[in-house]
């Protein structure tokens, strides 16, 4: 059974139709890479899955069951996270604690009123563990708003995992980055598939990124699949070649 | 650094508490003036709950202060005259009030968040106005006084003492100011900061916000109900002006210049606030003048509040 099975959907602003009737499925461990032009529908697509709105038609299964109707913190719950491709972190609090609210909320301490119940769930220790994955234990205490736009990005990854999903949404993880920022990040991406078996979807404009890590692609132009495959039958593709690659090449 | 410098303000201000019936005359003040400046401290914390910590705009929030005022006056006017129970009376029409308005304004945001409040806070002042056979209308419920307090063999004439009645006041600003320092420090406050933070990104980290709103506004509401009740018990006397929009201001007032972002900010606005006040309105007519005066200055020149410039975090 897929994880996650999105059949037919379709999203409408008035009249524009940012996504037009798209199916994906991703299977369990899979790491698969989602690349298009500019307004192609890629977010869109992301906030679907994710429960940002609901799609004007067409349905969403993760995990056996119809979420096309959860909202996203329901749909988190489930095991769905997500990053943005505008940074979306909490900017006044410090990296430690950016994580710490992450890993409580998913450890259902939210609406916790004491300090023991975090004590004895370990959120000490898995707040550590989350900056080591990510190569922020250095800068624990530092307030993310002034981090730099790299380590910001891998602030809300780390949060992303700390919901410990099923499947991890990162939209443009690179964007914005420099060369060697974004070798790390692609480096955490392949640690995180390969070593903790994470199911990965993401949007990516850098085709090394997305040629380096990706098992399966699927290309979206206005809102419609142009293409989907391997990386090596994307390559191939002269419709893709001729809509996208050969353009940003 | 941080740490050791929260400690410290702390210890300054439960210094400067601790002795300020002996030094208000000194500044021109009295021991009703310390007082007043401990209730309406309290008044604006309980508020910057939702201003400062949770970023929600209530700026409504003299309903629930008029409520607790109301409640216990009404109580000991029309029940039983006993501090406690109207005290306890006073928080628990206060905190009902929150959890029924909080519950249909959660999903509001920003100015149409801050316009319900205000609004529901309009109705209140009304019916406090109106219905003059029970709560005295536009003159206030008077015809009734504090009682004294009794603690098992002990009695505290809090009714004769106005010092006796500053550190009642004090005690019960100490528990609620405790409390809510203790609500910051746990994984429920954290959430609160962070939905000011960032709610898109704390709604896609499964968080509910309505439902941490929801219990921030009524946390929030209920200490605003404690200080209500020990201003009308500071005044032996209640009237509508408690519930109205312009005292909601006030409270704004008190915690955007004290410093919303800080702990104790709230509590440096209402001294100033009630200070400036009583010594200006002893000279002039227009004393709110020269509030807006202080007010403005203090918002060009430190546009974080008085205390902004000490950080953000609540003593742990
Ligand atoms: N909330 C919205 N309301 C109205 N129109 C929207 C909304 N979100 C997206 N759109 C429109 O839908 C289209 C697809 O946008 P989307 O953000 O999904 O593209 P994208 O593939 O992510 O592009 P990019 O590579 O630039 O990020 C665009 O024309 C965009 O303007
Ligand atoms: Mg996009």
């Amino acid at each position: 059974m897929s994880l996650l099975d999105v059949e037919d959907v379709t999203k409408a602003f008035g009249r524009l139709v940012a996504v037009g009737g798209v199916t994906l499925r991703v299977e369990p461990g899979e790491l698969r890479a989602i690349i298009g032009p500019n307004g192609a529908g890629k977010t869109t697509f992301f906030n679907l899955v994710s429960g940002f709105f609901p799609p004007s038609s067409g349905t969403i299964r993760f995990d056996g069951r119809d979420v096309g109707a959860l909202g996203p913190a329901a749909r988190v719950r489930l095991g769905i996270a997500r990053t943005f491709q505008i940074t979306e972190v909490f900017p006044e609090l410090d990296v430690a604690e950016n994580l710490r609210v992450a890993a409580e909320s998913a450890a259902g301490l939210a609406f916790s009123l004491g300090r023991g119940a975090a004590r004895r769930a370990g959120m000490d220790g898995e707040v550590d563990r989350l900056l080591a994955t990510a190569g922020l234990a250095d800068r624990r205490n530092r307030q993310v708003g002034e981090l730099s736009h790299g380590d910001q990005r891998a602030v809300e990854i780390a949060m992303a995992l700390a919901l410990k999903p099923k499947l991890l949404m990162l939209d443009e993880p690179t964007a914005g980055m420099g060369d060697q920022e974004t070798h790390d990040v692609a480096r955490l991406i392949r640690r995180l598939h390969r070593d903790e078996g994470l199911t990965i979807v993401l949007i990516e404009h850098d085709m090394r990124v997305v040629f380096n890590l990706a098992q399966r692609i699927m290309v979206l132009a206005e809102g419609k699949t142009l293409a989907e495959g391997t990386p090596d039958e994307i390559a191939g593709n002269e419709t893709v070649q001729a809509a996208y690659l050969g353009e940003s090449a | 650094m941080s740490v050791k410098r929260d400690f410290a303000v702390g210890l300054f201000v439960w210094a400067a508490l601790l002795t300020m019936p002996f030094w208000m005359p000194a500044i021109g003040g009295y021991t009703g003036l310390a007082t007043r400046v401990v209730v309406m401290g309290l008044g604006a914390m309980a508020l910057n709950l939702l201003l400062g910590y949770t970023g929600a705009l209530s700026f409504g929030h003299a309903t629930f202060f008029g409520l607790g005022a109301y409640g216990a006056a009404m109580t000991i006017r029309y029940l039983v005259p006993s501090t406690p129970l109207a005290l306890l009376a006073g928080i628990a029409v206060a905190a009902a009030a929150g959890a029924a308005i909080g519950a249909m304004i959660v999903r509001r945001r920003g100015v149409y968040f801050a316009m319900s409040t205000i609004a529901f806070g309009q109705i209140f002042y009304f019916v406090a106005f109106r219905w003059s056979s029970v709560t005295g209308g536009d003159d206030g419920l008077t015809g009734w006084t504090r009682a004294p307090l009794s603690l098992g063999p002990l009695t505290l004439d809090i009714r004769g003492s106005e010092t006796a009645f500053y550190y009642f006041a004090l005690a019960l600003f100490a528990a609620g100011v405790g409390a809510m320092a203790w609500i910051l420090s746990t994984p429920f406050g954290r959430t609160l900061v962070a939905i000011r933070e960032n709610e898109r990104r704390a709604r896609f980290l499964g968080l509910s916000i309505e439902r941490h709103l929801w219990l921030s506004f009524v946390i929030s509401s209920t200490l605003m109900g404690l200080a209500g009740g020990l201003y009308a018990l500071l005044n032996n006397f209640v009237d509508p002006r408690t519930l109205r929009y312009d005292q909601s201001g006030e409270f704004v007032i008190m915690a955007v210049m004290g410093g919303m972002r800080s702990f104790w900010g709230p509590l440096l606005g209402a001294f100033i606030f009630v200070v400036v006040q009583d010594v200006v309105s002893s000279h002039t007519e227009n004393w709110m003048s020269v509030i807006g005066l202080v007010f403005i200055l203090v918002v060009l020149f430190f546009p974080r509040g008085l205390l902004g410039l000490l950080g953000r975090r609540a003593p742990a």
